[in-house]
C-alpha cells in the first residue's frame, strides 16, 4: 500500500514537472520611471491573462545605472530577454550584439512599415527592424501662460522672430545678473536636438545624408542655423544656460522657480510639468521663420530582443508574443493614458480627438513632420553639438569654426563607425 | 610502563603533525589570511588581468564575435584628445587635492588637538561631509556656485558694492561663473572634493597626533625648544608615517575621481567642453555610453598604471624611517 502511495506521489510530482517545463518565464527590462513602470505593469498583467503558460517578469533599474546594467549582464548571459532601449542607442547596441533582428517568422517588415509612423524606420537598422516603440515623443514649446499675459501676450509665438520679441520682454536684469528669463536655453538638454534637426532644416538644409554617411550641416544654411542659436544668447541675451543649476534646472526653473518664461521639451516631460506646475501653462508647436518650414525632432523608446531571447524557441515565440502585444493599439492607448506619451502607430495618432487636444494636439501635429535622426552614436553627437555651443557662448569662439569643428567631429564618429 | 603509557599518546600526536605549537598557531592565522587574499586575488587582481586581455579585443556579447586587436586600442589612445585632456585633468586634479587636503587636515587636527572642550563635535562636523552623499554635495555646491543665485557671488556682489562705495574700486570682484566656465570648472570641482574628504583626514591626523608620545616634547621643551621647534622638529617627523599614508591614499582617490564630476554636471559629465573630464569618467563613458568595452578596458590599464607607478614613487619619495 505504502508503495502504491510513493508511486503516486511520484507520478504527480512528475505530471507537475511537464506542467511547470511548459510555462516559460520571460524577463523586461526597462529604466525606473513610475509612470513607465506602473503601465508595464498592467501590461504584463492583461498579457498574462491572455497567455496563461506565459510569465513575464519585469526588472528596473535607475536611468543612470541602466546601460551599466544591460553592458555588464547579457554577456554572461543574465538579465532581459525582451529589452528597452532608446532609439538613439541602437547602433552602438546592435554593433556588440546586444539586440538581434526581430525574427521574420513573427514579424512582417511591410506590415510594420505600413503601420507604424515614419520616424519608426530609425528602429531598423540596415533594413532590418531591431525593435518596435510603443510610443514616440516630439519636441514643442511650453510656455507660462500667465507671464506671458502679464507681458502683453496672449498668444505663443508662431514664429522665431514673435519667440525672440517675447522672450526678450520676459528676461530681467538685476545688475550683471538675471533674476528671470524669457527661454530656458539647455545645450545639453533638448536644444542640441533643435539645432540639429530642428534648425538646420529650417534654414534649409537636412543635417546628415540619406544614407548617414556624410554630415551636411556644415553648408550656409547649417552655418546660419547655428549662428541664429547662439545669438539667443550672445545677442538677444533671452537666457543662460545653467541658470537654475542641477541635472535639469531648464525644467525646474520653468515649473517650480517660475523664472523661466518658455523652454523646449520633449512630450515625456507632460506628466511632471502636470503635476509641478502651479500656474496656467500651454503647449504650442515650435516656432517657424518666415518661410514657414516646419520641423521637429522625433524619438522613442524601442522594445528590442535580447540575445538571451533567441537561446531556445519557446523562450523566443514567449518573447515574440509579448513584443506583440505591448505594440498593439490597445497597449499604446494604455501608455497614452498612464505614462502620456504619443501612440507609436499611424491609425491612432489620426484620431482627431487627440489632435484637437491643446497640450497633446501640438505634439501629435508635429508627429507629421518630425524626423528621428539617424544616430551612430548618439551621447557622443550629442557633445558635438553641446561642445559646438558652449565654445560660442562659454568661451567666446568664432562662431563659423566653432561650427566647422562640429562638423569635423561628428563627420569623424560617422567615419569610425563605418570602419 | 605506567608512565610510558601516559607519553604515549602525546609522543605519538607530536609524531602525527611534526609541527610545532608555533607553528600551527602560524598555520592557522595563514589560513584565516587566505580567505581575504582569495576574495582579493579573485575579485581584484583577476579582473585586472581580465581587463588587459578584454583591452586586445573588439567587443561583443558573443566572445567568438571578438575580434583581435592587438595593441590597437592602445595606439589609439595615443591620438585620442579627449584621453588626453582626461589625462592632463586627472593630474591636476590631484596637484591641487592632495596638498590642500595634507595642508588642511593638518592644520585643523592641529587646532582640534589644542583646544579641550567640543573636540569631538567638531571632529563629527568635519567628518560629516565626508559620509554625504556625493550627489547631495554635487547639489548644494551647484547652487552656492550659480551665476545667478549663488551664495558665494552674492558675497562678491556686496563686496564690491562696499569697496565701490569707499572708493576703493580696485577691490571690485565681478560675479564669477565658476562651473560653467571652461577654466574655473575643474579648480571648482577640486575644491567640492578638498571639502568633502577633509574630514578623513582630520581624523587620519588626530589619530597620528595622539600616538606620539609626551615624552618627545617634554624632553625636547627642556632642551628649550620653542613651539615652532617642537612642531618641526618633533611633531612633522614623527607623523611621517601617517603623512605618507594620507598622501597615497589621497593621491589614489584623486587619480580615481569620478562621483563629484559627475554629479556636477550630470548632463554633459565632464564638462564644460571636457574641462572638469577625468580618467575614470572617461573610461566609464566609453564602456557604458558608447559600448567600447574594449576600448574603455585599455584605459583602465592605464590608470592601473598610472596609480601604481605614482604610489611607488611617492613610496620611494617619502618613506623615512624616523627615530629619536
Amino acid at each position: 500500500m505504502r508503495q502504491v502511495t510513493k508511486l503516486f506521489i511520484l507520478g504527480g510530482l512528475l505530471l507537475a514537472s511537464l506542467g511547470l517545463a511548459q510555462e516559460v518565464t520571460i524577463t523586461y527590462w526597462q529604466y525606473d520611471f513610475g509612470a513607465r513602470v506602473e503601465a508595464m505593469s498592467q501590461l504584463i498583467a492583461q498579457f498574462e491573462a491572455e497567455n496563461p503558460d506565459i510569465k513575464v517578469l519585469q526588472e528596473t533599474f535607475p536611468y543612470d545605472a541602466y546601460q551599466q546594467q544591460v553592458a555588464a549582464s547579457l554577456p554572461a548571459g543574465e538579465g532581459a530577454d525582451v529589452v528597452q532601449l532608446f532609439y538613439g542607442w541602437l547602433p552602438t547596441w546592435q554593433r556588440s550584439g546586444y539586440v538581434e533582428p526581430l525574427p521574420e517568422q513573427y514579424f512582417d517588415t511591410a506590415q510594420l512599415d505600413a503601420e507604424f509612423v515614419p520616424m519608426a524606420q530609425a528602429a531598423k537598422w540596415q533594413g532590418k527592424y531591431y525593435g518596435l516603440p510603443t510610443a514616440v515623443r516630439s519636441l514643442a514649446l511650453f510656455y507660462n501662460k500667465d507671464k506671458l499675459a502679464e507681458a502683453g501676450y496672449d498668444n505663443p509665438p508662431a514664429t522665431w522672430d514673435e519667440f525672440i520679441e517675447i522672450a526678450q520682454a520676459l528676461t530681467v536684469k538685476r545688475g550683471p545678473r538675471f533674476t528671470q528669463i524669457g527661454y530656458g536655453i539647455a545645450p545639453n538638454g533638448q536644444d542640441h536636438h533643435l539645432i540639429r534637426e530642428v534648425l538646420t532644416r529650417q534654414f534649409g538644409t537636412q543635417p546628415y545624408s540619406d544614407d548617414g554617411t556624410e554630415v551636411l550641416y556644415g553648408n550656409d544654411a547649417g552655418m546660419q542655423a547655428f549662428k541664429f542659436y547662439t545669438s539667443w544668447v550672445t545677442d538677444y541675451e533671452i537666457g543662460i544656460p545653467e541658470f537654475v543649476p542641477g541635472n535639469s534646472g531648464y525644467r525646474d526653473g520653468f515649473r517650480i522657480q517660475e523664472n523661466i518664461a518658455m523652454i523646449i521639451d520633449g512630450s515625456f516631460a507632460i506628466g511632471a510639468t502636470r503635476d509641478a506646475a502651479q500656474f496656467n501653462w500651454g503647449v504650442a508647436e515650435i516656432p517657424t521663420l518666415e518661410n514657414g518650414v516646419k520641423a521637429n525632432f522625433g524619438s522613442f523608446w524601442m522594445n528590442g530582443l535580447s540575445p538571451n531571447a533567441f537561446k531556445d524557441p519557446a523562450k523566443l515565440e514567449a518573447s515574440a508574443k509579448f513584443l506583440e502585444f505591448i505594440t498593439r493599439p490597445a497597449a499604446m492607448q494604455l501608455w497614452l493614458d498612464v505614462v502620456g506619451e504619443l501612440p507609436a502607430r499611424q491609425a491612432l495618432i489620426e484620431d482627431p480627438e487627440l489632435a484637437s487636444d491643446p497640450i497633446f494636439g501640438p505634439f501629435i501635429r508635429s508627429l507629421a513632420y518630425a524626423t528621428a535622426t539617424t544616430f551612430v552614436d548618439e551621447s557622443a553627437q550629442r557633445s558635438v553639438i553641446v561642445d559646438a555651443v558652449n565654445r560660442v557662448i562659454l568661451e567666446g569662439a568664432d562662431v563659423e569654426s566653432s561650427w566647422m569643428q562640429a562638423v569635423e567631429e561628428d563627420q569623424a564618429l560617422l567615419n569610425q563607425f563605418a570602419q | 610502563m605506567q608512565a610510558r603509557a601516559d607519553q604515549e599518546p602525546l609522543t605519538s600526536k607530536k609524531r602525527r603533525t611534526g609541527l610545532t605549537l608555533a607553528t600551527r598557531e602560524s598555520l592557522w592565522a595563514y589560513t584565516f589570511l587566505f580567505v581575504p587574499l582569495l576574495f582579493f586575488l579573485v575579485l581584484r587582481i583577476w579582473p585586472a588581468f581580465q581587463s588587459f586581455y578584454l583591452s586586445l579585443f573588439t567587443w561583443h556579447v558573443d566572445p567568438a564575435k571578438r575580434e583581435f586587436l592587438g595593441l590597437g586600442y592602445y595606439q589609439e589612445m595615443l591620438s585620442d584628445p579627449k584621453l588626453r585632456r582626461a589625462l592632463l585633468n586627472t593630474l591636476l586634479y590631484t596637484a591641487i587635492i592632495v596638498p590642500a587636503q595634507l595642508a588642511l587636515g593638518l592644520g585643523i587636527a592641529l587646532l582640534l588637538q589644542a583646544i579641550g572642550a567640543f573636540k569631538s563635535l567638531f571632529r563629527a562636523i568635519y567628518f560629516a561631509p565626508y559620509v554625504t552623499p556625493a550627489a547631495a554635495v554635487a547639489w548644494v555646491w551647484g547652487w552656492m556656485y550659480s551665476v545667478n543665485f549663488g551664495v558665494i557671488n552674492n558675497f562678491l556682489i556686496e563686496w564690491s558694492i562696499f569697496w565701490e562705495e569707499r572708493g576703493l574700486p580696485w577691490l571690485v570682484i565681478d560675479p564669477q561663473p565658476f562651473l560653467s566656465s571652461p577654466s574655473q570648472a575643474l579648480v571648482a570641482v577640486a575644491v567640492i572634493v578638498i571639502w568633502q574628504n577633509l574630514g578623513f583626514q582630520v581624523v587620519i591626523f588626530l589619530a597620528g597626533l595622539q600616538g606620539i608620545s609626551r615624552i618627545f616634547y617634554d624632553a625636547a621643551k627642556i632642551d628649550g625648544a620653542n613651539s615652532w621647534n617642537l612642531f618641526r622638529y618633533v611633531t612633522l617627523p614623527l607623523l611621517n608615517p601617517v603623512m605618507v599614508f594620507s598622501i597615497i591614499i589621497s593621491t589614489i582617490a584623486s587619480l580615481q575621481l569620478f562621483d563629484q564630476v559627475v554629479n556636477v554636471n550630470f548632463t554633459d559629465q565632464g564638462g564644460p567642453l571636457n574641462s572638469t573630464l577625468t580618467i575614470a569618467l572617461y573610461m566609464y563613458q566609453e564602456a557604458f555610453a558608447r559600448f567600447r568595452l574594449g576600448y574603455a578596458a585599455a584605459v583602465t590599464v592605464l590608470l592601473f598604471f598610472l596609480i601604481l607607478m605614482v604610489t611607488l614613487i611617492q613610496l620611494r619619495f617619502f618613506s623615512r624611517r624616523v627615530e629619536y
